[in-house]
């Protein structure tokens, strides 16, 4: 019980007045930065982070951490009201999160969604606390073959998964490899598919495709539908914020379900947007409602809400004890780290003890303040949805095309967000899933780094991914994933003549 | 010749408005945007953001400056970005060796004669690092090693800095290595510490912490004297007490990465001198003394034809690998 001893030590260090001050402010800032599309917590945080030259380190790292655990919870709220994700890790959320704002329950939405992320944080901190030594253990087991094993499961995970024809979900995802290649090349060095447009070497942004899939791809749809043309007349009520927390423990299992895969997903370094996608691609396969995912169920935003903030959580372990940031926010507080003159790594725990515990102390008393912020504005930002189609259309256009801009004052990226646009319009209307898409674009590059890296090492053989147990299972696990549901069907096939009045959940289930 | 007449006329302009002394000292006249060629976190963003905050702090100059990360493409995006920007004094960008190596071996659309040599400052050494627990102390056991079993090299990108001394490394060793790419020094440090790689060429930053950790260790430095003293890394070990790699028989006498600063094409002799004098003032404060102290880098200020003929020793140098090796491209 060292650890505890240790936590305690780090909460009289955390709980301090200046320092609590600082993670309202932290928070509110990661609020206001994560709501705003294109700005996203790795710009605000690098924003910040010269004013944190003359600070403590562990203040500024409770500073920097705290509008972290802001901009992961202000980008859910852009997913679910707008259906814009402002980070890789909040696409999923969109699914459910979207259909159930717009069917007028905005507020039920977001508490939820913050219910279910706060409970991922704290999951992912517990284990942060308890298992450090053990986590940092794992994550160095991790070779390319391994990487990409689990960014295959994560991909299993969420292929063939109905909603659309394997076919179309084949075709969306091989979209999303390729444009995943564009730029250079990390493993020839050479540039691939600019088509002579010089800039593009630089490769696609996530965020410019988003936008565009996503934001103006719906408001296209909408526009054509007229659907949306009256404002969602969402009664703002307090009690349904409790209310809606409150019902969270009834998907208990969901939650259990999703911590652990963010939790996983965090260690190993497959990070918080593999693992938003496979718990949302698990949790449909798993639930009794599956089949009404994607119409705005509970189940659908507490899952991938759940992963995320677990996996986010649990990512800056392996950015403490081995210096490998686990996602782009973390890379920019490594650099900060080394600016105050410490070095991430296995050193860090013996070396700086009252940083590392002053931080996980934080994490816990960071999310609570975060958490308690967010629940406090749900019904401001809920209120955004009273407001008339026509004003608000026009606004979703100015929040993407200054998003896109911004990504690197690049004026090509803002046609190519538009562009996306029309993809995103075209695979709604010709149900394609945006979702696989979208996942070979964030991991897509990663994925095929690691297969290359892996060749490298066993000069081609495949034999390389069954090499040990741990690389072994992972590629099981995701072939058996894949397989799951064609077996399934087989069975079904295969049982048919025996009793022929098959019920109406498993013929639906056929169709999906 | 629109852009020849812009100037011709600012600098009327300034020299009527009487802004300035006659003819010296150009000054930026709105805010300076700092590009840094990589994206947040790492080296060449580090330095970008420390420059910045010692000129803010100093007040070397009136004008506002803001850092924008263009990473993209290795670097790439941000040298393109430069090359578009021509004639704009008000862009400085903050690179490596890539500016001129990239070119050589991609089809990247810049070269480095494309912008305005400012300075180079601060080199970053590379050293030849391996698992804590192997069982070779010198380089020279780790050549002998490497002859009878092929040795995974591990390096950031493919066909950079860290590719072509691992190939030097195969020549003057008479050995074969299988070298895997990564993104960064950072993952490609991890990956040593997890036995998944048998060595790499880290500069002493991106190791620094896991050679304090006892996960790995230097073997030698290629530099042809041993790093300056500084504090002590592991109980009883500081950079100083890395040998050469000369001393241990491998023979590769110098390989370092200096950090650049460029400004875009086309801008006037009076706008370069502003920002090499503005560099040589950042070199001179504490604070720059702490930033090199801390990441472990060579303090050096190499500008002009200094500069320039470092460039070209440089070129013909990697030139001579990239042939070797079938990369060059065109």
């Amino acid at each position: 019980m060292d650890n505890l001893q240790e936590l305690l030590h780090g909460f009289t260090i955390a709980v301090t007045v200046p320092h609590l001050v600082l993670m309202v402010v932290g928070v509110l800032l990661g609020i206001l930065v994560g709501v705003l599309p294109g700005l996203g917590a790795p710009n605000g945080v690098s924003l910040l982070l010269p004013l944190t030259f003359g600070m403590q380190p562990v203040s500024a790292i409770i500073l920097l951490s705290s509008m972290y655990w802001g901009a992961l919870f202000g980008g859910s709220v852009t997913s679910i009201l707008f259906n814009i994700p402002g980070e890789p890790s909040s696409v999923a959320t969109t699914f459910d999160g979207y259909p159930m704002a717009r069917d007028g329950r905005p507020t039920t939405a977001l508490a939820t969604a913050f219910g279910s992320a706060a409970f991922g944080a704290l999951v992912g901190v517990i284990l942060i606390t308890f298992l450090a030594s053990w986590v940092a253990q794992v994550a160095l087991a991790f070779g390319p073959p391994e990487y990409f094993a689990v960014y295959f499961l994560a991909f299993a995970s969420f292929v063939g998964m109905g909603g659309a024809a394997p076919i179309k979900t084949v075709v969306a995802l091989a979209i999303g490899f390729a444009i995943a290649a564009i730029g250079i090349d990390t493993v020839s060095g050479s540039v691939r598919l600019t088509m002579g447009v010089d800039e593009l070497v630089k490769g696609v942004s996530f965020v410019v495709a988003v936008m565009g899939l996503f934001g103006i791809g719906e408001l296209l749809v909408a526009v054509e539908e007229e659907f949306h043309a009256r404002a969602v007349s969402s009664k703002i009520d307090w009690r349904e914020v409790f209310r809606a927390v409150g019902r969270l423990p009834r998907h208990g299992v969901a939650l259990l379900r999703s911590a652990a895969i963010g939790c996983w997903m965090g260690i190993t370094p497959g990070g918080p947007t593999a693992a938003s996608f496979m718990s949302y691609g698990i949790a449909r396969r798993f639930s009794r409602r599956g089949r009404y995912f994607g119409t705005g169920e509970v189940e659908g935003i507490i899952s991938p809400e759940t992963a995320d903030h677990a996996a986010g959580t649990s990512a800056l372990l392996p950015m403490l004890s081995l210096g490998i940031p686990g996602s782009a926010t973390a890379a920019v507080m490594m650099g900060g780290l080394m600016i105050w003159g410490l070095n991430p790594g296995p050193m860090l725990f013996v070396d700086q003890k009252d940083f590392v515990w002053g931080l996980i102390a934080s994490m816990y008393v960071g999310n609570i303040v975060a958490v308690a912020l967010v629940l406090l504005t749900v019904p401001v930002f809920a209120a955004l949805m009273r407001i008339p189609f026509v004003v608000i259309a026009p606004l979703i256009v100015i929040i993407c095309v200054v998003g896109a801009y911004s990504v690197s004052n690049s004026y090509l990226d803002v046609v190519m967000m538009l562009g996306f646009g029309i993809v995103g319009y075209l695979f709604k209307k010709l149900f394609y899933p945006l979702a696989p898409l979208v996942l070979a674009i964030v991991i897509g590059d990663k994925a095929e780094d690691a297969f290359r890296q892996s060749m490298l090492m066993s000069k081609g053989s495949l034999g390389i991914f069954f090499a040990n147990k741990l690389v072994t299972c992972l590629i099981v696990a995701g072939i058996a994933l894949l397989l799951l549901p064609l077996a399934l069907q087989l069975a079904r096939l295969w049982r048919k003549p025996a009793s022929p009045a098959t019920d109406t959940t498993s013929q639906e289930k056929v169709i999906i | 010749m629109g852009r020849t007449s812009t100037f011709l006329l600012s600098a009327a302009a300034a020299v009527l408005a009487g802004a300035t002394p006659a003819f010296s000292a150009w000054q930026p006249q709105k805010p300076i945007e700092f590009v840094a060629t990589a994206g947040p976190g790492g080296g060449t963003d580090n330095l970008a953001r420390a420059v910045q905050n010692i000129i803010t702090k100093h007040k070397l100059t009136e004008q506002p400056i803001v850092v924008v990360n263009k990473g993209g493409g290795s670097g790439a995006e941000g040298y393109v970005y430069g090359k578009a920007s021509a004639g704009d004094p008000h862009k400085v960008i903050f690179g490596t060796s890539n500016a001129w190596q990239q070119p050589l071996v991609s089809k990247v659309a810049f070269n480095y004669t494309d912008l305005t040599p400012i300075a180079a400052m601060a080199q970053d050494e590379f050293l030849l690092w391996v698992k804590q627990d192997a069982p070779y102390k010198t380089a020279g056991d780790y050549l002998k090693a490497a002859a009878s079993g092929e040795f995974k090299m591990g390096g950031a990108q493919s066909k950079d800095t860290d590719e072509v001394l691992t190939r030097m490394i195969e020549k003057a060793g008479h050995i074969k290595l299988t070298y895997i790419p990564f993104k960064s020094g950072a993952e490609t440090a991890v990956q040593l510490a997890g036995g998944h790689l048998d060595s790499h060429v880290n500069n002493p930053s991106e190791s620094l912490g896991q050679w304090r950790g006892g996960t790995q260790r230097p073997l030698c430095v290629f530099s042809p004297k041993r790093l300056p003293q500084g504090a002590k890394v592991t109980a009883t070990e500081g950079w100083s007490d890395v040998p050469t790699c000369i001393e241990q028989g491998l023979d590769i006498k110098q390989y370092e990465q200096p950090r650049t600063v460029w400004l875009p094409g086309k801008v006037t002799p009076d706008q370069a001198a502003f920002y090499v004098d503005l560099m040589k003032k950042v070199q001179a404060t504490p604070e720059w003394k702490d930033y090199i102290e801390k990441t472990s880098q060579v303090d050096t200020f190499l500008t002009g034809a200094e500069f320039d003929k470092f460039i070209k020793e440089d070129l013909e140098h990697v030139k001579q690998v990239a042939g070797e090796q079938g990369w060059l491209v065109k």
